[in-house]
């Protein structure tokens, strides 16, 4: 675990955050969103920029004004209480020029909302489902023989968790089975849930989708470089909520393939050993 | 007592002992009773989530068990909404509509100390469910089917019945408001003279009586989902689990503006009495507290942009929250237009409604990037969420309750409070809320998800900082219930307008208040 | 009457300090605690608990104390001690409890409304969450919904309930609904014997219509399979039906106490607030039922 110290004082870390962003994405200090590596949560990351930039320029701005009145208009330095309180144009002003700024932010924000739900094709579709407390990951294939389903659970050792040892870097992070998906291609994911309300989400990707019982919600996403992404459940879905994380491999295409024709060998095995230390 | 009082039933001071407490209908004991028992409900609350601060001070399994913690979130979030915050209001409405209209009393002095009575004997209930077999309530405050009906524990009923009293009391007790407010104006009181606090409580209680019904008929579902098998949130017998979330919202949201416009209210009669100077934009504060009420009703799935809407639903529940941003903004604009050519005195309660200017502002804003529904999908149940409801709810409801509580007190008790003592709890607060929940927000950003008893290393620090500031907030507190347990038991006699520049009818009665005023109506100019 | 005497009065009639409103608490305090222990064990998540002993007990300090306080009140109205203003107090709450009644009722419609025009059409596999679909093989969309979406889990109702007899309420609710109004204009006009048998008139027809629906209930269960844990159907149909019901036994419990009172000689033409309460509640439960007809019978 890298710790990196900032020599800042709590609120200009923020600002120097801002500027660093996706620095060191897992420095104990780390302040702000990740950028992500879709299409789509760079879109996000940039939105959320741009909101903050925003408000940050509106706060300074009032809370300035509201500051000088209070050095300026104060009993102790003699100010003598005006009785004016209306303005008519004033007050249309203030409350068009929100408006206007808000439909400045709405208009991207709009479009990338269209982006999102403008599904692709993909090439790959995997069914997720919410476990109390594991992940149950289904290729879905034309015919149910070539299907590969197997469950991904948390794999952080108890004594870690009771703090009977060192924790270890990807302390509750960690899963017996990730999920593996392609590069550069779009997937598909099913998401639904076992028992309860899960919430199925990767920062890196942008997604966060509920996964509800009865009930299958779409998403997509195309992952533009390979690596190791984590997230964790986001709905409260009982004791064990905080203990199952989601761990995802994005490899090249052709790893994929192989990979997956090695799973569908052996699926049962896959899935048998995934008994959740946490979960039972 | 006797069925037919007499005549000079008026002129009875109290009943003597305890027992006056019990059977009184004086509008000023009722709401001295709800200020009691809104702040022991603050102090256990608290004490909650100090448990889960602990907790969460270092990674790891370190004091409680996670279905203990389960049960601390939930206790600490339904307490805080309905024990501490919403009686609080009430309480400030019974003690001062009244006074501020010029009426004799609340308009059925029955009911109202019904409502009142109902409360503990609800959170009796509520609480002692933590003491039942499988534990207390353990599913989040919005309580989300399927975790609380085929999930929850065996409590549950417990849970349901002491909401439904609970409910019934919020809607006798706005009902009694706004019957009050209409029918009990002194003459001369028009509807565009009254204090922004009692215009702020009129259009709360509306709100109150439009969406507790919604939440007493959800809860019903959910009793007859655990008791009568029926399907209302099972999808196998094609109920939807997602019919709960749109029912708890249409209630949910329009519940966070209850907490929150009678503090406008508040805040508009604190800015004007220290800077002397008219609250700026009268009439536009009044529409935009109307505005935001009604937009409160459309609003609603902006809880739910994760549960996988159509994109015209995500669109339309985008762009209705936004719109928010400006009825409120005319608000916190009128604010900083009071001040502007004033003469301003920094006594406590304007302290108080100062930061309470600033931080729920900041509130508002994570609440605005909140309502952003592409990005919402990275914020959506993390701490950024927390930290945004923190900010409008603590400093921002709970500091707008202490700014009225400090603004009022010397009327009530007719003692000055100890202003060395009052300051130190106002800057120890500010401090501890900040540190407290600032740093939420970058854990939030960061990746951490909320309702979760151990995280990854990663949150550590922040984590830690947080808690620090939170203990420091909790234990501001206690000097809190110090300082007015002080000013009840005595101190220097105040005024009958201890404030230079406040306005109202309530500071032309002697402080402190006889126990019967404006028997007859006031003259109002 | 109170015209008579309300020029002496303080303005406003502030009661005394009353023990009323603690014992409701308390009563409300036993019928949660009580029910909760009950509900507990009907559902088997409990067994042997003293519910149904505590809510017994509840009920019946219910039921008395509602009698003192309601008697109380009117007998302060009778002592002229009620201004006209407190009297307009009095109506204008009754009013906004109407409305937080209709807002109870709101919930249990939107209920019905989401279920079938928004989920059950997913998980049919049609709509904006067309992929839901996948998970129930063969489920078809119909209203009333016979076949569940998981029909094992949760088997259907054989049949769905007929509209006749409910068209028979129907009218029978709207019936009332007049003789309501004829009695409370012959109350305005001071024709007791009218109001008395227009109100008894409103009565009877009440306690039909309930025996009507107590018909209903028990066709269902006996030979429809029509239950309340046969699936959303059965669910939405009794929730919105029980509800009204209930509301129906609190308006006639209402009616016939107002035929007692008339009976005692209360009530006058300009003065009769208990009267009118007792009637828009009633007009209430009426409409509530008109839309409930066409929504829960006719669509
Ligand atoms: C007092 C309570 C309160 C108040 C006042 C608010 C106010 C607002 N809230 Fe908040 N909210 C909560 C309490 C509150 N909220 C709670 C408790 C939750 C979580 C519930 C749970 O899940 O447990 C929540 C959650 C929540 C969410 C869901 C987040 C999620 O779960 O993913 C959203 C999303 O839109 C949101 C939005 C807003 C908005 C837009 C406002 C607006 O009203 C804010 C408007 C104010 C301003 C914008 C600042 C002042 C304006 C200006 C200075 C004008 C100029 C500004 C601009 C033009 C930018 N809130
Ligand atoms: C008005 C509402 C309100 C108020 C005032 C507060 C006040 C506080 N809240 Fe609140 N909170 C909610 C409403 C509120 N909260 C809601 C709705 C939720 C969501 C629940 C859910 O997810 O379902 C929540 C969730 C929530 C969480 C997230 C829990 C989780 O996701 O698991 C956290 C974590 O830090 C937290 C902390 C605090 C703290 C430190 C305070 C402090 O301000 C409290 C300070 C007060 C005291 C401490 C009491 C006084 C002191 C004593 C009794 C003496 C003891 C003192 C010491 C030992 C120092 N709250
Ligand atoms: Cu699964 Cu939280
Ligand atoms: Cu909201």
């Amino acid at each position: 675990m890298l710790k990196r110290l900032r020599p800042l004082s709590l609120l200009a870390a923020v600002f120097s955050a801002l500027s660093l962003a996706s620095s060191g994405a897992l420095a104990g200090w780390e302040t702000n969103m990740t950028r992500g590596v879709t299409e789509i949560s760079h879109e996000i990351y940039n939105l959320h920029m741009m909101m903050l930039y925003i408000v940050t320029v509106i706060g300074v701005l009032v809370f300035g004004v509201m500051f000088w009145a209070m050095f300026k208009f104060r009993k102790s330095k003699g100010a003598k209480p005006a009785t004016w309180h209306e303005n008519t144009r004033l007050e249309v002003l203030w409350t068009v020029i929100p408006l206007f700024i808000l439909i400045g932010m709405a208009i991207p924000a709009t479009m990338t909302l269209a982006k999102i739900y403008d599904t692709p094709d993909a090439d790959v579709t995997v069914k997720i489902d919410g476990y109390q407390w594991r992940w149950q990951y289904t290729y879905l294939a034309d015919s149910p023989d070539d299907e590969v389903s197997f469950f991904s659970a948390l794999s952080t050792p108890r004594f870690e968790i009771r703090g009977e040892a060192e924790k270890s870097e990807w302390y509750l992070l960690d899963v017996d089975n990730p999920l593996v998906i392609p590069a550069n291609t779009p997937v598909k994911f099913l998401i639904t849930a076992n028992d309860v309300i899960h919430s199925w989400w990767v920062p890196d990707f942008g997604i966060k989708k509920d996964a509800v019982p009865g009930i299958i919600n779409e998403s997509h996403t195309t992952v533009l470089e390979t690596g190791t992404y984590r997230g964790m459940c986001a709905e409260l879905c009982g004791r064990d909520h905080a203990y199952m994380p989601i761990v995802v491999e994005v490899v090249e295409p052709d790893e994929f393939e192989q990979w997956l024709a090695e799973q569908r060998g052996d699926t049962a095995a896959a899935g048998s050993e995934t008994l959740n230390t946490a979960g039972q | 007592m006797t069925a037919i009082p007499h005549d000079d039933h008026a002129h009875h001071g109290p009943a003597k002992g305890l027992w006056r407490w019990v059977v009184t209908t004086n509008h000023k004991d009722i709401g001295a009773m709800y200020l009691w028992l809104s702040f022991a409900m603050f102090l256990l609350g608290g004490a909650f989530a100090m448990v889960i601060r602990a907790e969460l001070f270092q990674p790891g399994f370190s004091l409680v068990a996670p279905e203990f913690f389960n049960q601390m979130t939930t206790m600490h979030g339904l307490i805080m909404v309905f024990g501490a915050v919403m009686p609080a209001f009430v309480g400030l409405a019974n003690y001062m509509i009244p006074l501020m209209i010029g009426a004799p009393d609340m308009a059925l002095p029955r009911l109202n100390n019904l409502s009142f009575w109902i409360l503990p004997f609800a959170f009796l209930i509520l609480v002692s469910t933590l003491f039942m077999e499988g534990g207390g309530p353990n599913f989040g405050w919005t309580f989300y089917a399927p975790l609380s009906t085929t999930y929850g524990p065996p409590s549950t009923v417990f849970f349901i019945l002491s909401m439904h009293i609970m409910g019934a009391s919020s809607i006798m007790g706005a009902i009694n408001i706004i019957v009050t407010i209409w029918n009990m104006r002194a003459p001369g009181m028009t509807w565009m003279k009254m204090p922004l606090f009692v215009w702020t409580w009129l259009i709360t209680a509306f709100l109150l009586i439009m969406v507790m019904p919604v939440l007493a008929g959800l809860i019903t579902m959910m009793l007859l989902d655990i008791t009568a098998q029926t399907s209302f949130f099972n999808a196998a017998g094609g109920g939807s689990p997602l019919l709960f979330q749109h029912l708890f919202w249409f209630f949910g949201h329009p519940e966070v503006y209850i907490m929150i416009l009678p503090a406008f209210g508040i805040i508009s009669a604190i800015i004007p009495a220290f800077a002397r100077k008219p609250l700026f934009g009268y009439a536009s504060m009044v529409y935009a507290t109307a505005a935001i009420a009604i937009l409160s009703f459309f609003v609603w799935a902006h809880h739910m942009f994760t549960v996988g809407m159509p994109f015209a639903a995500q669109l339309f529940f985008m762009i209705s929250t936004m719109i928010i941003a400006v009825p409120t903004g005319v608000k916190v604009f009128n604010w900083v237009a009071t001040m502007i050519g004033g003469s301003m005195t920094f006594e406590v309660p304007m302290l108080f409604a100062i930061a309470f200017v600033v931080l729920f502002t900041i509130g508002g804003f994570s609440g605005l990037m909140l309502a952003i529904a592409p990005v919402d999908y990275q914020y959506h149940d993390t701490y950024f969420v927390v930290a945004h409801f923190h900010y409008v709810l603590v400093p921002g409801a709970v500091f707008s309750i202490m700014a009225g509580v400090y603004y009022w007190l010397p009327k009530w008790t007719g003692n000055m409070f100890h202003e060395g003592l009052a300051k130190v709890h106002f800057w120890m607060s500010f401090v501890g809320v900040n540190v407290a929940f600032f740093p939420q927000h970058f854990v939030g950003l960061a990746g951490m998800p909320r309702r979760i008893p151990d995280y990854p290393l990663q949150f550590a620090n922040f984590n830690m900082i947080s808690s620090m500031g939170a203990f420091l907030f909790g234990l501001s507190q206690l000097l809190f219930m110090f300082i007015v347990i002080k000013c009840v038991m005595g101190g220097k006699k105040a005024e009958a307008k201890p404030w230079e520049g406040a306005e109202g009818l309530e500071w032309d009665l002697p402080s402190p208040l006889p126990y019967h005023t404006f028997e007859t109506p006031p003259e109002i100019k | 009457m109170s015209s008579s005497t309300h020029d002496k009065t303080p303005a406003y009639y502030v009661p005394e300090s009353s023990r009323l409103p603690i014992a409701m608490a308390f009563t409300l305090f036993l019928l949660a605690w009580g029910g909760a222990g009950w509900l507990q064990q009907v559902a088997g998540i409990q067994e042997n608990t003293s519910g149904v002993w505590i809510f017994s007990l509840g009920m019946i300090l219910f039921a008395a104390t509602l009698t003192i306080w309601f008697t109380k009140t009117s007998r302060e109205h009778m002592a002229g001690l009620n201004s006209e203003q407190l009297q307009d107090s009095y109506r204008q709450c009754m009013k906004w409890f109407i409305v937080s009644e209709a807002m109870f009722f709101a919930a249990f419609f939107g209920g019905l409304f989401y279920v079938r025009f928004f989920e059950l059409q997913w998980m049919a596999g049609e709509g904006a969450k067309a992929a839901t679909g996948m998970l129930y093989e063969g489920f078809e969309y119909t209203w009333p919904l016979l076949v569940n979406p998981n029909p094992e889990a949760v088997p259907g109702p054989q049949e769905a309930m007929h509209w006749t007899i409910p068209l028979i309420n129907t009218t029978l609710l709207i019936t009332s609904s007049v003789t309501l109004t004829f009695a409370h204009h012959a109350l305005r006009k001071e024709h007791r014997s009218g109001l008395k048998n227009w109100l008894l008139a409103t009565i009877v027809l009440a306690v039909i219509f309930l025996g009507f629906q107590a018909y209903e209930y028990y066709e269902a269960y006996a030979h429809l399979g029509l239950t309340l844990d046969s699936g959303i159907y059965g669910s939405t149909f009794f929730i919105l039906t029980g509800f009204h019901g209930i509301h129906v036994i609190m308006g006639t419990i209402i009616l016939i106490a107002l035929y007692f009172r008339v009976l005692k000689g209360h009530f006058t033409g300009p003065d009769h607030f208990g009267f009118e309460a007792g009637a828009w509640y009633w007009h209430f439960v009426d409409v509530i039922w008109v839309l409930l007809f066409f929504v829960v019978y006719i669509f």
